[in-house]
């Protein structure tokens, strides 16, 4: 629950130690490298950009390989793969994998060109097939499709874009040209949208034959060759042979490199990282034999970091504790509420003057998401798998894993509220019991008997909407608090009079007079003495007047009056703060009520074979689909339960995120100390 | 006119016009998330999750749907007869999350594709993109809430 001191870093050091130093730190991943504004007759500094690109289209090189293997050589992935997150490698290992970069490099550009003649060769065997397919209607003629002449006649070869019969055909003509007479002409092939023909004309005829044909719509074929169309179609369909095994070559080419994926994967990595490692040589002063690097590191690390820099590579290290708007944030948790850091950050980080919320949100996040989805089967099916795959897969990502524990502790809140209110996947062990056994279930606390109360049935509900405005007031409250916390940090502790103490005694004071009055009492379930009515009405009073006078900052004191009045105005926004809280309980009735549609579903059937296996069925399917949408619900409100009615009430945010140098690859970890 | 059937009538609202603003709100964003997908595949949880969440107005329907069902013994114990007054009381009390249902459905569904589209642009931001359409959703939860208080009220009541 706190924010880590940060310190500033110089480093100096040789520059033929440069790069193994560049190496360690992104290895250690614990330095935010910032420029260096050192330029003069001595610093200068290197313009890497050209490298950077190099190494970059390097990288994607390696990665479209290896996306081209993995298209032609189905590797098995497992389903959980994506937990799994990246493989750890020791210095060692790195530095060995990295001594045969160049050969992969060539297999990699190899399958590029592999892949490429596969697609050069497809399109050509499109392109044979299209025109296979022009010559199919004329693969019953037998000469070529040239118009060619003897002494006496000459051939004519072409189609019409319709179906037509020979004696159509020989009518048109006639029309057309009604002398026409010395020419013979046979059909070669018929379909719907055309007609192709062979025809001959005695050679004095054959203009007038030509444009009369023309006038009915004949069209020349669009190819001609010295072959006729039957060995025409046999030479393309060689020729579509022979493309398709040079292709079969090509893939069995790749296919050879099936082992080699996981290299691809490592150059790949490594590319970015030298790319990575090259971006930061932009922030680095050099002069002729040495260079300065600066940059940000909390205190937690950086004796670590200092004393390897200087027993390794003799670099002299400066350190200074910082503090300002520009010095990035670091939080620092213990295991139970670091989980919910991440749901901070995605909001702002907090600025540097403020205080940490997360340690007293965790405690909130979990019982709230355990209240909106209150059902002790579903919290134990989440705790159980999130703490599964945490412990099974050690490598995971830390994102992911602080997420998978976030969820941890949300299931565990999830089932002891689920104990509370009786609902185990919905009422299902009593509808099992009632449906496959004939008798009533067992009294068992908590699973099918509520220890607290039931929500959904009697008064179950209001008494429940009270516990959550209950609840809603006090997070309220932890919010005003945590402001105050701040201005007394900053020595403005009357502020925290004026803005915090004043809310709480006017809310709280408003609270007792209600809970004294007969209406809210009949739905509370209970009365406070009228005397509270007077307490309550003092506490509102004097938190009201502060507000009024003193919560505006203004010097005029007219202006400073409205000022304040504006802001008890805002007593309204309280209420709808607080009526929002109401979302806990609609949240968990929906839950436990939908659980209970599909059990009811499931056991609509009755106790027989089939009975029991629909139930099963609809059990699982139903459960399942409400875990994922009611989970879903519960997250999503919680989180707004947070960010709005919560952090509004004190958070400022704006906090600048480190972010540290380090390895930022895909599928390998390279660290310093494995 | 039967009582039970107003009764139903109700749950039918409750059902049909919630269920009608989520695939409404559900449409519109799966279509923003399919465009997304086509070009950044590696987002489909995110953008699946933006476009889930118009998706509750039609279980809330459903839920008080449920109830009234159940509150007239049309499903599990039977209640005997229901009088006229008391399920035009239920119809009544169908009608806030049927209304609220069909209109947030919407309006949320057209903030998730926003969040989509900023999901899309930037992923990291998904915090901030799931926030927006919650805040829709608010007033369907709070509708939901009155209807479920008052079936739950009218039950004991003896009219």
């Amino acid at each position: 629950m706190a924010i880590l001191q940060m310190q500033r870093i110089n480093i100096y050091a040789l520059n033929k130690h440069c790069k193994e130093i560049l190496e360690t730190l992104q290895r250690m991943g614990v330095m935010q490298v910032e420029q260096v504004d050192i330029e003069d007759s001595v610093f200068y500094r290197e313009d890497t950009s050209a490298f950077q690109a190099s190494y970059r289209r390097s990288a994607a090189a390696v990665k479209s390989a290896s996306e081209i293997l993995s298209t032609y050589v189905k590797y098995k992935k497992s389903l959980l793969s994506s937990l799994e997150g990246r493989k750890p490698l020791s210095k060692e290992e790195y530095y060995k994998l990295t001594d045969n970069y160049t050969e992969v490099l060539k297999i990699a550009y190899d399958i590029i060109s592999d892949n490429k003649k596969i697609i050069e060769n497809k399109a050509k065997i499109v392109a044979y097939e299209s025109r296979l397919e022009a010559l199919s209607p004329w693969q019953n003629l037998d000469v070529p499709m040239l118009q060619s002449a003897t002494k006496t006649t000459t051939s004519v070869i072409g189609s019409f874009q319709e179906k037509l019969d020979y004696e159509t055909l020989r009518l048109r003509i006639a029309e057309t040209d009604p002398d026409l007479e010395l020419f013979d002409l046979e059909i070669v092939s018929s379909d719907d949208n055309q007609t192709c023909i062979f025809a001959v004309c005695m050679n004095k005829d054959i203009e007038r034959f030509n444009s009369a044909l023309r006038k009915i719509g004949f069209i020349l074929p669009a190819f001609d060759s010295k072959l006729s169309p039957q060995e025409a179609i046999k030479e393309l369909k060689n020729k579509i042979e022979r493309r398709e095994k040079l292709i079969e070559e090509h893939i069995s080419n790749i296919t050879a490199q099936k082992d080699m994926l996981d290299s691809l994967n490592f150059l790949e990595d490594y590319f970015v990282m030298k790319s990575d490692r090259y971006a930061q040589i932009d922030n680095i002063s050099y002069s002729p034999h040495t260079f300065v690097m600066t940059g940000y590191v909390t205190k937690r690390d950086s004796e670590k970091l200092s004393k390897l820099l200087l027993e390794k590579y003799d670099a002299e290290v400066e350190l200074e504790d910082v503090d300002g708007d520009d010095v990035p944030v670091v939080l620092s948790n213990n295991k139970f509420t670091e989980p919910v850091e991440g749901v901070v950050l995605s909001y702002s980080a907090p600025h540097r003057k403020e205080i940490d919320p997360t340690g007293i949100m965790a405690v909130f996040y979990y019982i709230f998401f355990g209240m909106m989805f209150s059902d002790a089967g579903y919290g134990l099916v989440m705790a159980l798998a999130c703490g599964i795959a945490v412990k099974v897969f050690k490598n995971m990502e830390q994102g992911l894993k602080k997420s998978l524990k976030m969820f941890f502790w949300c299931g565990v809140s999830t089932f002891f509220w689920g104990l509370m209110f009786g609902s185990f996947f919905g009422d299902a062990v009593q509808v099992i019991s009632r449906t496959f056994f004939g008798a009533e279930a067992p009294v068992i606390y908590g699973i099918t008997t509520p220890i607290w109360f039931n929500p959904t049935e009697g008064a179950g509900p209001t008494k429940l909407l009270m516990f959550s405005f209950l609840l809603g007031i006090i997070h309220l409250f932890a919010g005003l608090i945590l402001q105050a916390v701040n201005y007394v940090r900053n020595g403005k502790w009357l502020y925290a009079i004026y803005d915090d103490v004043s809310w709480i005694l006017l809310v709280g004071g408003a609270v007792f007079a209600l809970l004294s009055t007969e209406m809210l009492a009949s739905m509370a379930g209970f009365q406070l003495p009228p005397v509270w009515l007077t307490i309550g009405g003092i506490m509102a009073l004097v938190g009201a007047v502060l507000i009024l006078f003193c919560s505006a900052r203004n010097k005029n004191p007219f202006k400073r009056l409205i000022k304040g009045a504006y802001n008890l105005y805002g007593v309204t926004s309280y209420l709808s703060d607080i009526l929002s809280y109401s979302r806990l309980l609609a949240l968990g009735l929906a839950t436990g009520v939908v659980a209970q549609v599909f059990n009811q579903l499931g056991a609509m059937i009755g106790n027989s074979f089939v009975g029991v296996v629909a139930f099963v069925l609809i059990f699982v399917v139903g459960h399942v689909l409400n875990i994922g949408i009611n989970a879903l619900g519960a997250y999503v409100h919680t989180n707004r339960l947070q960010f709005v009615e919560f952090f509004g009430k004190f958070y400022e945010g704006g906090g600048r995120d480190f972010k540290p140098y380090a390895v930022n690859t895909k599928y390998y970890n390279i660290k310093e100390d494995i | 006119m039967s009582g039970l059937f107003l009764a139903i009538l109700g749950a039918a609202f409750a059902t049909f016009m919630a269920g009608i603003g989520s695939s409404i709100g559900v449409g519109k964003a799966g279509v923003a998330a399919a465009g997304v997908l086509a070009e950044e595949p590696s987002l489909f949880s995110k953008v699946l999750i933006l476009m889930l969440l118009p998706a509750t107005q039609g279980i809330y329907g459903l839920l008080v749907a449920f109830l009234t069902l159940q509150a007239v013994g049309v499903i599990g114990d039977p209640v005997g007869d229901i009088s006229v007054a008391k399920g035009a009381l239920y119809l009544a009390a169908c009608l806030p999350i049927a209304f609220s249902g069909l209109m947030s459905a919407i309006h949320q569904g057209k903030c998730s594709v926003a969040g989509i589209n900023t999901v899309s642009k930037k992923p990291d931001q998904m915090g901030k993109a799931l926030i927006i359409p919650a805040m829709v959703e608010t007033y369907a939860i709070l509708a939901l809430l009155i209807s479920i208080l008052a079936i739950n009220g009218i039950k004991v009541l003896s009219i």
